[in-house]
């Protein structure tokens, strides 16, 4: 019964966002202060600069449930730690890349670059990550019992 | 009294018969794998010999007439060590390794398949049914009319022998059984080997978990490190086939895809020594949890210019990302394998 409601139920994308703390997080905080709205899809996390992101993070928020996973750091030339974001941007340009044959689609990543003073491009942002996302559908994954966990030992 | 009752016979003659002065017992198996983990057994030459004074070896398919049934007999915990190599996919693997399990007290995954699901994890990359329609239907030597495949189903007749069942997935060890110490490399080093042995043997194992060669990456021992530039700008990357490399300089010097900095060290820079750069075969160096994502940002690091018209270029540069980066550990990699999500 409880399966058949949640089959019902629309699908709702889960989006993770990794937000640079000196522009892109605080364009976020703008769009709140304005009382803009953006869909309530995503998830935001703080991060000191885009240039933070480690790869492993966006595997682990897509292996975790993530349907689509969103980078947001300060424009080029704007970074506070001077090239963090460019570091960001080649990162991605791999990632994307080969993010396709691990058989998640590529519009499931995106990277894009929102300053302090730009809440209506951050709500803009979000809006279309959200529709495209939800236009996909969910990501599947083969086997979520496989995927969790180790049996083995505590690191290697 | 009888004559042969024990207490008028000499103690060497008990000796003989009730164990000699015990040795400890040691198993080596195989799964999925390409026999190149037993070769490096082989390796130790001379000091196989050692070994085999200060252990006892009761258990090896490749080299001893040892049965399922014998190793069921014995008692639960009574070898001290076991070395597993390859990876484990047929159903029949997974028995045994749990089996071995039970049996032994300590579990060493032996090689890059036991310990990151090495090559053999590749096929993770593809479904069960996609690898067994390409194996049994559609490589263009293959004749089989009748659409023979692999079945589990039980066969009732005599002659018949069932076969093993062909899981789903590739999976390393540790995604099996608790894994105490790991010995990467594809193979391992005899002297990983023997270092591994030793520690055994004289009980200064560390840690549980540990791996068994260095903490750091490959570079802070390779020979050609002394030619690694601080900084290193790529325009686009080369491979082999395209250049001249020169056998003393760094290899990402020369805009070759080396995985060096990424890769944990310990195998004496063998790849490098004969002149090929490394593709990883131990896995990533201490508390990285994924080797593929590391180098992406290794290779990131390098790139050159600061557009993405620049950088997109250059990225097209290198083939078969996953497959280059994930080689020995698509497996044990955060996705495990591919999702099933069209591209």
């Amino acid at each position: 019964m409880c399966a058949m409601i949640e089959g019902l139920k629309p699908f709702e994308p889960n989006i993770i966002g990794f937000l640079c703390h000196w522009c892109s997080y605080e364009g976020a905080d703008a769009a709140g202060r304005a009382r803009l709205i953006h869909p309530a899809n995503l998830k935001a996390v703080r991060v000191m600069c885009s240039g933070r992101v480690d790869p492993q993070f966006v595997l682990d928020a897509f292996q975790k449930g993530a349907d689509g996973v969103l980078i947001l750091g300060c424009h080029p030339g704007d970074c506070h730690y001077k090239e963090g974001n460019i570091m960001a941007m080649k990162r991605f340009a791999i990632l994307k890349e080969m993010i396709r044959q691990w058989g998640i689609e590529q519009e499931r990543l995106r990277l894009d670059w929102i300053s302090a003073g730009e809440q209506e491009k951050f709500v803009r942002v979000v809006a279309e990550m959200t529709e495209q996302v939800r236009a996909l559908g969910p990501l599947k994954r083969v086997d979520r019992t496989l995927a969790s966990g180790r049996v083995g030992s505590a690191h290697r | 009294m009888n004559w042969w009752a024990e207490p008028t016979l000499p103690a060497w003659w008990k000796g003989i018969f009730s164990g000699m002065p015990k040795k400890p017992q040691i198993a080596l198996y195989w799964c999925s794998s390409c026999g190149g983990c037993e070769e490096s057994v082989v390796d130790l030459a001379e000091d196989l010999s050692v070994v085999a004074s200060k252990v006892d070896i009761v258990f090896w398919p490749v080299a001893l007439d040892w049965k399922h049934e014998d190793l069921k007999a014995i008692a639960d915990g009574q070898l001290a060590a076991v070395l597993i190599n390859g990876a484990v996919r047929m159903g029949e693997q997974e028995t045994m390794v749990r089996l071995l399990r039970k049996k032994s007290q300590l579990v060493f995954a032996h090689g890059a398949c036991a310990h990151l699901g090495g090559v053999v994890g590749l096929a993770n990359l593809f479904s069960r049914q996609d690898l067994l329609d390409r194996a049994y239907r559609q490589v263009p030597s293959v004749f089989n009319p009748q659409g023979v495949a692999p079945e589990t189903t039980e066969v009732s007749s005599e002659e018949m022998l069932e076969l093993s069942s062909f899981q789903d997935r590739v999976k390393p060890l540790d995604q099996v059984v608790e894994v105490d110490y790991y010995i990467p490399g594809c193979p391992p080093t005899p002297a990983l080997i023997r270092n591994a042995l030793m520690l055994l043997l004289e009980n200064r194992l560390p840690p549980k978990g540990s791996v068994l060669a260095d903490t750091k990456a490959l570079c802070h021992t390779c020979p050609r490190i002394d030619s690694r530039p601080a900084v290193l700008r790529v325009e686009r990357f080369k491979r082999l086939y395209e250049v001249q490399w020169d056998p003393d300089r760094c290899f990402l010097a020369q805009d070759i895809i080396c995985l060096g900095p990424a890769t944990r060290g310990g195998c004496e820079g063998r790849c490098i020594s004969g002149n090929m750069p490394c593709r990883g075969c131990f896995g990533p160096t201490e508390n990285v949890k994924d080797q593929g994502a590391k180098s992406v940002s290794l290779l990131a690091s390098m790139l050159d210019g600061a557009d993405e018209k620049t950088v997109k270029k250059a990225v097209a540069t290198i083939p078969d990302l996953v497959g280059l980066l994930y080689r020995y550990s698509v497996a044990s990699s955060i996705l495990r394998g591919r999702l099933s999500g069209k591209t």
